[in-house]
């Protein structure tokens, strides 16, 4: 059988990239990560490969182009089943996909609202943000991960975002740990693994990002 | 386990629960139907969609699963027959991202164009204009449907955008906002989509949509019309 090719067009900060490593790490697929510079001039292969968006995260396998950082985890649990991201039943793939539609519509936005805001709004994003924070708290509840005892794809989704949050305390003044200590645990709990501890950008390098974005769009 | 009772909470105004009557009745499945009242919600409503307290919501033998587009893969796994979803894992991404796509630009873009006006509503038509010519472009290789002889997960997902852009045209006061003549392969499928008694004799009416759309409108610009405060 023939070696599978599989490129990753990455972006060092970018949650939704990471998301696609800790997926392909944790299935065991070798990889070529490709950094590609979104400050700069996006590579070639970028640009044909995800020619509606032009971001990050795309896959390439065996010259193929796959977007969207949760179709693109999707996709490598359909191509690399084992070992399974989703729970076996239905109803469980449901709730999972459920939560996973929740983080995407939620959690980055809501915490990029924090230090994109000025003045009083700082401050309803960052309640926003908390209320968003415990609603997750409550899916979570007494598992371990948000895949019940194992990691899964849920966890993937959403573990990236949290290298973001020193950044969002920063800006909106709170601590995650104070508000929800229990995502606070799983994000420990999540950190213990190598898949996505390999690829988490430090924190405090992500502030420093922020910084520069909040230049760019004139906030400081 | 698919012999368990199915129950759809639903409203005659929304859209999305239409989609997920469309692929009940595709793959023949029995559902009973329930009527919500969104301005007085049921307690089996809110215990059933606590986070987001929206319509649809699919119960299955006692178990509520929420958003419609997890709704339609639920169905898909449950009950194969009428396959809405491509089983290769390459084809499915690519559905699945033209979907996010379409409810992104499309959906999301129509109904912002519903909601402003003068400056605003110009800058939302253009950016629902180069959705739709983007998406023409995309069909300009299917025969009929994206699943082929039959609808699948993408037509009903899409199949939506049809109701909406007819509302778009009775509610605009000046000429036709989309001139449907310059995106021809998507106004072959939308009207074969249309002629489909499965989805022409299970629609919203139009005037309860547009009603409802007005009333939106007026009083509460930013809220989504499923969810009536």
């Amino acid at each position: 059988m023939s070696k599978d090719e599989v490129i990753l067009l990455d972006f060092w900060v970018s949650p939704f990239a990471l998301r696609a490593k800790i997926a392909l790490a944790e299935k065991g697929v070798e990889f070529e990560a490709r950094q590609e510079d979104l400050l700069g001039e996006k590579s070639e292969l970028l640009l044909k490969s995800n020619p509606i968006y032009k971001k990050v995260p795309v896959l390439v396998h065996n010259g193929k182009a796959v977007n969207e950082s949760t179709i693109i985890v999707s996709y490598i649990e359909d191509t690399w089943p084992t070992p399974s991201l989703l729970p076996p039943c239905a109803y469980g793939r449901a709730t999972a996909r459920f939560w996973a539609d929740y983080v995407d519509k939620k959690l980055f936005d809501g915490g990029s609202k924090i230090w994109r805001s000025k003045g009083e709004e700082v401050e309803v994003a960052k309640k926003e943000f908390i209320e968003i924070l415990k609603v997750l708290e409550g899916a979570l509840g007494e598992k371990e991960y948000f895949g019940g005892d194992s990691f899964g794809f849920v966890d993937i989704l959403a573990i990236p975002i949290t290298a973001w949050f020193y950044a969002y305390e920063q800006y909106g003044n709170f601590k995650v740990e104070d508000e929800c200590p229990k995502i606070s645990a799983w994000i420990k709990k999540c950190l213990e693994r190598e898949s996505v501890a390999s690829g988490y950008p430090e924190p405090t390098k992500v502030y420093e990002f922020v910084g520069l974005l909040r230049k760019m769009l004139g906030l400081e | 386990m698919e012999k368990q009772e199915v129950k759809l909470l639903g409203s005659s105004i929304s859209p999305f629960v239409r989609r997920i009557e469309w692929a009940l009745k595709l793959k023949g499945i029995e559902y009973e139907y329930s009527e919500e009242n969104l301005q007085n919600k049921s307690d089996l409503f809110l215990e059933s969609n606590p986070v987001y307290k929206k319509v649809p919501v699919l119960i299955h033998g006692g178990k509520p699963i929420c958003e419609s587009l997890v709704i339609l893969e639920y169905i898909d796994e449950i009950w194969p027959q009428n396959r809405l979803l491509p089983e290769d894992p390459y084809e499915k991404a690519i559905v699945r991202f033209w979907a996010n796509y379409a409810e992104d630009k499309l959906m999301q873009g129509i109904r912002n164009v519903l909601m402003s006006e003068g400056e605003e509503q110009a800058k939302g038509v253009k950016q629902v204009t180069a959705a739709l010519h983007i998406i023409d472009a995309e069909m300009k290789s299917i025969t009929k449907f994206f699943g082929g002889e039959t609808i699948g997960y993408l037509d009903i997902v899409l199949g939506l955008t049809v109701l909406w852009l007819e509302v778009v045209d009775e509610v605009s006061s000046e000429s036709k906002m989309f001139d449907l003549q310059s995106f021809p392969s998507y106004s072959k499928w939308m009207e074969a989509v249309k002629d489909l008694p499965l989805i022409k004799d299970n629609l919203p009416a139009k005037d309860i949509l547009y009603r409802e759309e007005q009333i939106t409108l007026t009083v509460v610009p930013s809220i989504d019309n499923t969810k009536v405060e």
